[in-house]
């Protein structure tokens, strides 16, 4: 136990001496809620639409009216006037303008006579996200023009009424969660796996190696560092996080103990398996380049920053088995939610069973030797 | 040229059951895959001794030293270290040795005093000996004033020091060194050698050390073992090795210019037991009466017409014993040569 507390002493002294690797796991993580929290989620804004009205009907100038009534409200898109449609489909193409709108001969006329009336709408599907608010926004405004003037007494169409269970859920405070785990990720990687393995290199371990030290006191005393290293990111990263996302499930007790013991079992997960990647590499450089490969392979598929059911089947048996997946679960259910303990048992469960599972082979797997 | 070890007093091969030996390493083998690092090396070492381990990089004294100190698996053979075998009690042996690696490993982060009580506590020294087992070894290394400081603003022999205080914090009863002057300059080299002289009376330590300096095994090492090629090819005080070699004088002769007969007409004066000759035209020529070979060779390349371009004349060193014994210089020769400054344009050969 001493030995074990003498290796936890060594790895602690040196991480207090020297912040570079808190700063260093906590950069990442903060740049990207910042800048991807304020760059995503937002709505379109003053999109330009070229308008061809081929029509110049009262119909026709209904929908002009719509147009402006978007521009000054919401203002989602202004409108641009054009006389034809070669040249608008052109501007499209060309990026002058965000779509075109088609607003064809008779058009007035066709409504009246009940003729199937259509607009056209010409967008740039290479800019997918564009293409498909504008889409959304021009058939809200088709279907209140077809909306009749006078209510039919029997209502034909079935509305859906939305309840939503939270407050407006924020980018950024969607992301926040897979910015913890990423802290903690980041944390374990430099701290666990690739101090670990340049400490290898510079033959500190052998100067372990040839003390009385057991195995087991050796694995755990590296893992118990680790894992203080990374519960002091993840704890950090979920306090500066959460002032700068606005939330303030923090300031709720139980759930700060929720919030513990998923940080716990995180760093645990992540400690385990890197322990377990690295116990049998000896070169300074194998870390360095699995970081981002991990990085990638993990934290993209865990749902972190898209929900895992709009992935394919492959990508969500990666999921299945990411302990970022369950991390990211658990820290949303708490943060987002307050969705107490329940939410999270299974999370839990699954963090502490595949730590402890990942050091259990990893200590076997350990040489006691060079 | 022999390369095997010599029967006589020069080569006292210790048998590895000697009674009271704190080392004893009999026909020990390590193989890796097809290669043999260590061909079945057998010594023993007294306690008390200091033991060194002579021979060029490569030649498997490293091996050998990780074998005695647990921190690679012998393949055949057996170690007894402190009367226990280290590949089935290690923890015994781990509990008597220090060790100080070829490499400084001492935390740089931390300071002198907190990289000892780490060490301490991983060898289970109860706290207050802890406490007067640091103050010893920090007194004994001279590094008492600084204890406090952070290891990276250490020397580079000072960081030695720290490594070798390391090494005894724990009053360990054998001592491994593994090179423990490599990389320091000439007077830190020295110093280290006199606090090591220092332990071996006050702490009456045995130590093995490993070396590739001659000075440094002939001013430390009670014996000293020539290892080459992962084989034991001598063995004995360093005065018996000495004399273990033909001829008690070395004259060092260049000629003005070379010629292939050089050679036979140096062996063919009377007291020279053997010439060797080495790069750019020189040859060191052994002989048991160095006066009278240095005249009768001046002699001989006046009569030929001959000049010499440089002379001289010393004893046999550890230096001779090696290449008796192995055939080459202990330095590397593929590095000599290929570090070998390239004649000046236009300078007269």
């Amino acid at each position: 136990m001493n030995r074990m507390l003498a290796i936890v002493e060594r790895e602690m002294r040196k991480f207090f001496r020297s912040p570079v690797l808190m700063i260093m796991s906590m950069m990442l993580p903060l740049v990207q809620l910042i800048i991807l929290g304020n760059a995503f989620g937002g709505k379109i804004h003053n999109a330009r639409i070229a308008v061809v009205d081929y029509d110049h009907g009262p119909q026709a100038v209904k929908v002009h009216e719509a147009f402006d009534s978007v521009a000054a409200n919401i203002a989602t898109f202004t409108t641009v006037t054009y006389d034809d449609e070669t040249t608008a489909r052109e501007d499209v193409r060309t990026g002058k303008v965000d779509a075109a709108v088609i607003i064809p001969a008779q058009y007035s006329r066709r409504v009246y006579a009940q003729d199937a009336p259509a607009i056209g709408l010409v967008v740039d599907n290479s800019d997918q996200f564009m293409s498909s608010s504008l889409e959304a926004e021009m058939q809200s405004l088709i279907d209140a023009l077809n909306q009749p003037v006078i209510q039919d007494r029997v209502v034909k169409n079935i509305a859906l009424e939305i309840v939503e269970l939270y407050p407006y859920v924020e980018y950024m405070k969607y992301l926040l969660p897979g910015c913890v785990a990423l802290a903690m990720y980041i944390s374990v990687m430099i701290g666990g796996g690739m101090l670990y393995i340049d400490d290898k290199a510079r033959g500190v371990h052998e100067g372990y190696l040839v003390t009385p030290i057991s195995k087991l006191e050796l694995v755990m005393g590296l893992n118990v560092a680790g894992a203080i290293k990374a519960v002091l990111a993840g704890i950090s990263l979920t306090v500066i996080g959460s002032l700068i996302a606005g939330l303030g499930t923090i300031f709720n007790p139980l759930a700060d103990i929720e919030l513990i013991l998923l940080i716990l079992g995180t760093s645990l997960a992540f400690n385990g398996m890197m322990f377990l990647m690295m116990v049998r590499v000896d070169d300074p450089l194998v870390p360095r380049a699995m970081f981002g490969v991990l990085n990638t392979l993990l934290y993209f598929p865990s749902g972190a920053v898209y929900p895992i059911a709009a992935f394919p089947k492959w990508l969500r048996a990666i999921a299945v088995v990411d302990p970022f997946s369950y991390a990211i679960h658990g820290f949303k259910a708490i943060l987002l939610k307050d969705g107490g303990f329940a939410a999270i048992q299974y999370d839990l469960l699954f963090l502490f069973v595949f730590g402890i599972g990942t050091l259990l082979i990893a200590t076997t797997l350990f040489k006691r030797t060079l | 040229m022999s390369t095997a070890i010599q029967p006589g007093p020069a080569i006292n091969g210790n048998g590895p059951n000697s009674t009271g030996a704190a080392i004893a390493v009999e026909n020990i083998v390590k193989r890796y895959g097809t290669f043999e690092a260590v061909k079945g090396v057998s010594f023993s070492v007294a306690e008390g001794e200091i033991f060194g381990l002579l021979g060029p990089n490569g030649a498997g004294k490293s091996t050998l030293i990780r074998m005695m100190t647990t921190l690679i698996p012998v393949t055949s053979g057996r170690a007894l270290v402190g009367g226990h075998d280290v590949a089935k009690d290690p923890d015994d042996v781990r509990r008597m040795i220090g060790v100080i690696p070829q490499a400084l490993t001492s935390d740089q982060d931390l300071t002198v005093e907190e990289n000892l009580n780490i060490y301490a506590k991983l060898y289970s020294v109860p706290r207050a000996q802890r406490v007067k087992n640091v103050n010893a070894v920090l007194e004994a290394v001279d590094l008492l004033k600084w204890r406090d400081a952070q290891t990276k603003t250490l020397s580079g022999g000072m960081r030695r020091r720290l490594e070798i205080a390391r090494g005894l914090v724990h009053d360990p009863r054998i001592f491994f060194l593994d090179e423990p002057t490599t990389g320091l300059d000439p007077v830190s080299r020295i110093a280290v050698w006199e606090m090591l002289n220092n332990l071996k009376k006050t702490r009456n330590l045995t130590m093995l050390l490993t070396t590739h300096y001659m000075e440094e095994a002939d001013r430390l090492c009670d014996r000293i073992a020539i290892v080459d090629h992962g084989n034991l090819v001598a063995l004995g005080t360093p005065a018996e090795l000495k004399q273990s070699v033909p001829g008690s004088n070395v004259v060092e002769v260049q000629f003005n210019r070379e010629h292939d007969l050089w050679k036979a007409r140096l062996e063919a004066i009377p007291n020279v037991t053997e010439v060797q000759a080495q790069s750019g035209g020189v040859y060191r020529v052994l002989t048991s009466n160095g006066s009278q070979t240095t005249t009768q060779l001046v002699e001989m390349a006046a009569s030929l017409g001959e000049q010499l371009t440089s002379l001289s004349v010393q004893n046999t060193s550890l230096d001779d014993v090696f290449v008796h014994y192995t055939g080459r210089q202990l330095r590397d020769e593929q590095v000599k040569s290929v570090f070998m400054m390239p004649p000046r344009p236009g300078a007269q050969p």
